[in-house]
C-alpha cells in the first residue's frame, strides 16, 4: 500500500470531518443547556448562511455583513425563546423536540422567503488550493482550505469547552440540562440562559453555514447536511463538546478510508452510509456516545 | 409570635392548576423573622402547592394564583419570577432533593450561588459555612450528585440553597425516603441553622412528630384548606392532632361519627 496516500486520504478525511464537526457542534450546545434535540440546527445553518451571503450580494464589506448577520442570529435566538421555549418550560422533552420540529419548517420557509431559494456562490476569500508546504516536503495534497476550517473548528471547541467548564453561565447551564425546575428554584434565570445559548448556536451555525456554503454553494441543501452531523453526535455523545470533534475526526477519517479501501470490493458508494454503521454500532456498545455524560439509573 | 413583623405573610390565597383544578382554597399563613414554622397535612393536601406559590414556581407547572395575595418583607411578590424571589432571599428546597446529577456535590453547590453578587471570595467564605454545617460533603465534594446517597442528596440540596445567603427556606419534605436516623440529622442541622445563621424556614412535612419537635409554630393542611393552626406544643397535645397524626390514639376505638371536629378559624376573616 502506498504510504503517502493513505495518509493523505487519512487526513483530508479528518479534516473534512471536522466540517461535520461544526454542524455537530450547535446541535450539542443546546442539547447541552436544555436536554433537547434541537431539530432546528439545520435550518439555522441554512438561514444563518443565506443571510450573510445576501448581505455581501448587497455589496456589503465583508465584515459588515458578518456583524449583521450575528445580530440576525441573536436576535433570532430571543424571540425563539420569548415565543417559544419560555412557554414550554417544564414540559416533557418530546414536546420541546416537537417545537423545535415546527421551527425547522418555519425557518426554512422564512430564510427562503425573506431571501430566496437560488444558489448562490460564496467566497471568503479562503482558497481552496493544496497547501504548497506540506506538498513539497511529503508529496500530499492538503486543502488550504480545509486546514483554515479545521483550526476555526478547534478555536470553537477550545472556547465552548472553557465557557461550559470554566465560567458560572457554563456550569447553570449543565444543571439546566438535568433538571430545568431545580435550576429554576436555585435562581438561575432560565429564559435568559436559553437566549444565550439559543444565540451561541445560531453563531456557531453561520461558522459553519459559511464555511459549507463556500464548499457547496449557498442552498437550501445546506439544511440537509443536518443529517451529516447525527452520526457525528451519536458517537461522541450529545452533550460533549470534545466528542463533537473527536468523533467528527473520526467519521470523516472512516468514512473517507472505507471507501478509498473498502469501497472497491463492494462496488464502491459506501461513503455516504459508512458514518450511520459505525453510528448503529456504537449505540450497541455505548449508547451515551464516546463522551457522553453516563446514564444515570438509581435503583 | 405576632412581636416580629411576618417575613411571608400569605393572605387567603386560592390557586387553580391548568384553570380548572382548584387546589388551594384560602389558605393564609405567616411565617416570622427568624421563625420555623411547620406546614403538615397528608397527601394531597395542598403542602407543595402553598411552598411552590410562595417561591413562584408554579407558574412553571401552570398553576396559578387566583384569589389573595403573597407578601414577602412586606413586599407585594403577585409580579416576581422565581430568580427574582431568590435574589430577595426565599429560596425553595424541592420535594425529592432534585440535584443536578451529571454535576459534582461541589458544583451543585456552587449553581445555588448564581444569584450571590458578592464576589469571588464571598462565595467561596459561604461554600466554607456550607461545608462546616456538611462536613460529609466536604469529603465527596467532586463525586457526582447523582451517584451519591439520598440522606446526601438532600444535603447538598440545602446546602445548595444556604449558597444563595436566604433568609427563608421553604423546606419541602425533607424526610422523604430517608432512614429515621438521617431525618433527625437533617432537623438538627435545620434547627442550627435556625439559630446560628438566622435562616428562617417554612417546613411541609408529612412526619408531623419530627415536624413538631423542631418547629414553632404549625399550619394543619387538608384538602387545600387550613383546617387548625397552633403552637407547636399547642398542636402536639391536642386529641385530634394526636389521633389522626401522630398516631396516638386514645385507647378504645371511637366511631368515625364522633371525631374530626376541628374548630375551623377563618383568620382572614377576623
Amino acid at each position: 500500500m502506498d504510504v503517502v496516500f493513505f495518509f493523505e486520504v487519512l487526513i483530508s478525511g479528518m479534516l473534512s470531518g471536522v466540517m461535520y464537526s461544526l454542524v455537530a457542534l450547535g446541535f450539542v450546545l443546546i442539547y447541552k443547556a436544555s436536554g433537547v434535540f434541537n431539530f432546528a440546527q439545520g435550518a439555522m445553518v441554512l438561514l444563518a448562511a443565506l443571510t450573510f451571503v445576501r448581505f455581501l450580494e448587497m455589496g456589503l464589506p465583508i465584515w459588515l455583513a458578518l456583524s449583521l448577520t450575528l445580530l440576525v442570529m441573536v436576535v433570532l435566538a430571543v424571540l425563539i425563546e420569548k415565543l417559544v421555549l419560555s412557554h414550554l418550560v417544564n414540559q416533557p422533552l418530546i414536546i420541546l423536540f416537537m417545537a423545535t420540529i415546527g421551527l425547522n419548517f418555519f425557518l426554512e420557509g422564512l430564510a427562503q422567503g425573506v431571501w430566496d431559494s437560488q444558489v448562490h456562490g460564496l467566497d471568503l476569500g479562503i482558497e481552496d488550493v493544496p497547501l504548497a508546504a506540506v506538498e513539497e516536503v511529503t508529496g500530499m495534497f492538503i486543502s488550504v482550505f480545509d486546514v483554515v476550517a479545521a483550526v476555526i473548528a478547534g478555536s470553537l471547541v477550545l472556547v465552548l469547552s472553557i465557557v461550559f467548564h470554566k465560567t458560572k453561565v457554563g456550569r447553570a447551564l449543565r444543571a439546566v440540562s438535568d433538571d430545568h425546575q431545580a435550576a429554576m428554584s436555585v435562581g438561575i434565570p432560565l429564559d435568559r440562559l436559553w437566549a444565550i445559548v439559543w444565540a451561541i448556536a445560531g453563531v456557531v451555525a453561520l461558522v459553519a453555514g459559511a464555511l459549507w456554503g463556500q464548499r457547496l454553494g449557498v442552498q437550501f441543501s445546506l439544511s440537509i447536511i443536518a443529517l451529516k452531523a447525527l452520526p457525528v453526535l451519536i458517537l461522541g455523545g450529545f452533550n460533549s463538546i470534545l466528542g463533537a470533534i473527536v468523533a467528527g475526526l473520526l467519521i470523516g477519517s472512516g468514512e473517507k478510508l472505507a471507501e478509498v479501501f473498502l469501497g472497491p470490493y463492494v462496488g464502491g458508494g459506501i461513503e455516504a452510509f459508512f458514518p450511520y454503521v459505525l453510528a448503529m454500532l456504537i449505540l450497541f456498545i455505548r449508547p451515551e456516545g464516546l463522551f457522553g455524560d453516563k446514564i444515570i439509573e438509581r435503583v | 409570635m405576632s412581636e416580629n413583623k411576618p417575613l411571608v405573610a400569605v393572605n387567603n390565597i386560592e390557586v387553580i392548576y391548568d384553570h380548572v383544578i382548584l387546589v388551594l382554597r384560602g389558605v393564609s399563613l405567616e411565617v416570622p423573622e427568624g421563625g420555623i414554622v411547620a406546614l403538615l397535612g397528608a397527601n394531597g393536601a395542598g403542602k407543595t402547592t402553598t411552598l411552590k406559590a410562595v417561591s413562584k414556581l408554579l407558574q412553571s407547572e401552570r398553576g396559578e394564583v387566583t384569589k389573595g395575595q403573597i407578601e414577602f418583607k412586606g413586599q407585594d411578590t403577585k409580579s416576581l419570577v422565581p430568580n427574582q424571589m431568590v435574589s430577595r432571599g426565599l429560596i425553595q428546597v424541592m420535594e425529592g432533593r432534585h440535584c443536578f446529577e451529571h454535576l459534582s456535590i461541589e458544583e451543585n453547590l456552587l449553581t445555588g450561588a448564581y444569584t450571590n453578587k458578592g464576589g469571588r471570595q464571598k462565595i467561596r467564605d459561604q461554600l466554607e459555612l456550607v461545608y462546616s454545617y456538611f462536613p460529609g460533603l466536604k469529603e465527596r465534594r467532586s463525586s457526582l450528585a447523582g451517584y451519591i446517597s439520598g440522606g446526601e442528596q438532600q444535603m447538598t440540596a440545602i446546602g445548595r440553597a444556604l449558597m444563595a445567603t436566604p433568609s427563608l427556606i421553604l423546606l419541602d419534605e425533607p424526610s422523604m425516603g430517608l432512614a429515621p436516623q438521617l431525618v433527625e440529622e437533617i432537623f438538627e442541622i435545620v434547627k442550627r441553622l435556625n439559630t446560628e445563621e438566622g435562616v428562617s424556614f417554612l417546613l411541609a412535612e408529612q412526619n408531623v412528630t419530627m415536624a413538631l419537635r423542631y418547629a414553632d409554630y404549625g399550619y394543619i393542611l387538608e384538602n387545600g384548606r387550613v383546617v387548625m393552626d397552633g403552637e407547636a406544643a399547642t398542636l402536639a397535645d391536642n386529641e385530634d392532632v394526636k389521633e389522626f397524626y401522630l398516631g396516638l390514639g386514645g385507647g378504645e376505638r371511637r366511631s368515625y361519627r364522633d371525631v374530626k371536629h376541628y374548630r375551623r378559624r377563618k383568620r382572614w376573616l377576623a
